[in-house]
């Protein structure tokens, strides 16, 4: 059983997040994926929390994610790195969008392997959302499927076109890129 | 075919495959998207009923019960305060014998103010007269609408589909989605023993004396009781199409059990892995999960208990100066018994506190570990928390 949570702001398409692995983890077709979003009120800009787990058989367990094995940051304005790895399991994983190196964003992350994309830059490149509020979900999707491997980027883009209401090329191409920046620089460097 | 849906869009496309004539409902968080995809799909052609737009749950359930009463197949949905603004209205549904259904997403209710999961909503309906389901994952959603169907129409019985706001309502998961034609084999299309025509006109709903009221009563408490057999029936039917089983309730490693869990809905499926890391360190331990509250199965459970077997009874609920109603419920159903099992009530996860795997490895402890204790089972109920 893979744990991921997920943190984000309104808006930027955190749950969306979590609902297209679950479609891509089925479309690979070698596990199963239960998605769940934090139970809030969705606003605008407000943090928010989402939570998927990934395992070979039926997923019973119906909880909020505690002991994450990747932690996966939307917005890296979000908080406390102290607080935003709660939890994270010692051989855990942090996916980060930003366009700092991993190098230099893991200075905050102690124990964690840290990987970092430029999500936001990939995003704003293709007309995703705007500078103040860039639609990150489908870059980020697209490295957590190269770095975690639970979905091909085949299934990832079809779960993509399956689930965003708009721009569906563009967000698939998001994706892309970030699958293959992932692929290039953060396994090079790991 | 299977595809990833939230829990509230299996409701929906449930109801879809159903064919239902109308639907009429009112948005509450948490239950919006299972009317909202039908109200996309009746504006995009994919659903062929009517949806039927009004301004308060109190007018769905009202138009509800004007379209049952002229044969119509009908489906609403709601939540906590949505629900306790119809009740006046699912009194009227179950004594006109009309199979309404609906989907529960259970909501803790206000004061204060809460969204999240909390089954007082639901149990405070119990004595409506409606059949009552509780489901713990979204494939069970989606099968659980079918089955209300087939059940209430048989028995005349209006039937509430519940699950957890949130936990289930917005949760994503891959589920399979029958294909139209089974789900034709399974469900025929509704035909009432008796409805509003033009032509050949009838009261409805007429004063009545208490000769007549009495013996009506008492022919709903039969037949809700009765019903028992056709949830049961209509389990074995949906399996031989489908493949899928459910009946009133499930059992999982129960056989040698040193004590039993029981719960219901979403935390009914997070207590296998707690039995399973139970027993993976040595205890005994099992899983009575509850399907049906109504009809509640008294006699299968008076069978199915042992006294020296005792029962951890989980509830996401509470009647104040009662305690949990499953709780109460179950005792009431094991009284007078030969050799009734001690049982222990715990109340946890009220308005949408997380009912966690540990936390259930806690309440099962509590109960198997105080069996040597005098005194047998407690009257009052033990208040639970995961602290995180």
């Amino acid at each position: 059983m893979v744990e991921i949570r997920f943190h984000g702001r309104g808006g930027q398409g955190t749950v969306l997040a979590a609902k297209i692995l679950a479609e891509a983890v089925l479309r690979f077709g070698q596990a199963e994926c239960l998605a769940m979003p934090e139970f809030g009120v969705e606003r605008r800009g407000a943090p928010v929390t989402a939570y998927a787990r990934v395992s070979k058989g039926k997923i019973r367990l119906r909880t909020r994610i505690y002991e994450p094995d990747v932690v996966v940051i939307l917005d890296p304005t979000i908080g406390q790195s102290a607080e935003i790895a709660k939890g994270l399991k010692p051989s855990g994983l942090v996916l980060i969008n930003t366009e700092h190196s991993a190098q230099e964003a893991a200075a905050a992350w102690s124990e964690a392997r840290v990987i970092c994309v430029p999500a936001r830059a990939i995003a704003l490149s293709l007309g995703l959302g705007s500078a103040a509020s860039p639609i990150v979900n489908t870059a980020v999707c697209g490295a957590l499927a190269a770095v975690t491997g639970l979905a091909d980027s085949a299934a990832l883009e079809a779960a993509i076109r399956a689930s965003v209401p708009e721009k569906p090329e563009q967000n698939v191409e998001a994706a892309r890129r970030a699958y293959e920046y992932c692929r290039e620089t953060n396994h090079a460097a790991a | 075919m299977r595809k990833v849906l939230m829990g509230n869009h299996c409701a929906a496309v449930a109801a879809a495959l159903a064919k239902v004539d109308v639907v009429s409902a009112y948005p509450i968080t948490p239950q919006t998207q299972s009317v909202e995809l039908l109200a996309e799909m009746e504006a995009s052609g994919r659903f062929k009923g009517r949806f039927m737009r009004v301004e308060s749950e109190h007018s769905a359930m009202a138009e509800l019960l004007g379209a049952a009463t002229a044969g119509a197949r009908t489906f609403t949905s709601t939540s906590s305060q949505g629900l306790a603004y119809m009740h006046e209205l699912l009194h009227w549904v179950s004594g006109a014998r009309l199979p309404v259904v609906m989907v529960e997403v259970n909501r803790a209710l206000a004061a204060p103010w809460n969204l999240w999961a909390d089954q007082t909503d639901s149990l405070s309906q119990r004595d409506t007269g409606w059949m009552q389901f509780y489901c713990s994952d979204n494939q069970e959603i989606l099968d659980t609408v079918l089955l209300a169907y087939r059940i209430a129409e048989q028995a005349a019985i209006p039937a509430m589909v519940v699950f957890d706001g949130f936990v289930l309502s917005h949760t994503y998961e891959a589920v399979d989605v029958p294909a139209q034609e089974d789900v034709d084999r399974f469900l025929p299309p509704y035909q009432p023993r008796q409805q509003l025509d033009v032509k050949r006109p009838l009261a409805f709903g007429s004063l009545t004396g208490p000769r007549d009221y009495i013996r009506l009563r008492r022919r709903l408490d039969g037949d809700l009781r009765r019903s028992i057999e056709l949830v049961e029936r209509a389990g074995r039917e949906f399996e031989r199409i489908f493949g899928r089983r459910y009946g009133l309730w499930e059992e999982y490693r129960c056989e040698d059990a040193e004590a039993l869990l029981v719960a219901s809905g979403a935390p009914g499926s997070t207590a296998k892995e707690a039995v399973d890391a139970l027993r993976a360190r040595g205890r005994r331990a099992g899983l009575l999960r509850l399907r049906a509250f109504r009809p509640f199965p008294a006699e299968a459970l008076r069978r199915f208990v042992k006294a020296q077997t005792p029962l951890a009874v989980v509830d996401r609920n509470c009647s104040p100066g009662t305690g949990g109603i499953f709780f109460q419920e179950i005792k009431a159903a094991l009284y007078p018994h030969p050799a009734p099992p001690p049982v222990y009530g715990f109340i946890a996860g009220l308005g949408g506190g997380d009912i966690t795997q540990e936390l259930l490895e806690e309440i099962w402890l509590e109960a198997a570990d105080k069996r040597a204790e005098p005194g047998a089972a407690r009257v009052e109920p033990v208040w639970m928390e995961d602290p995180r």
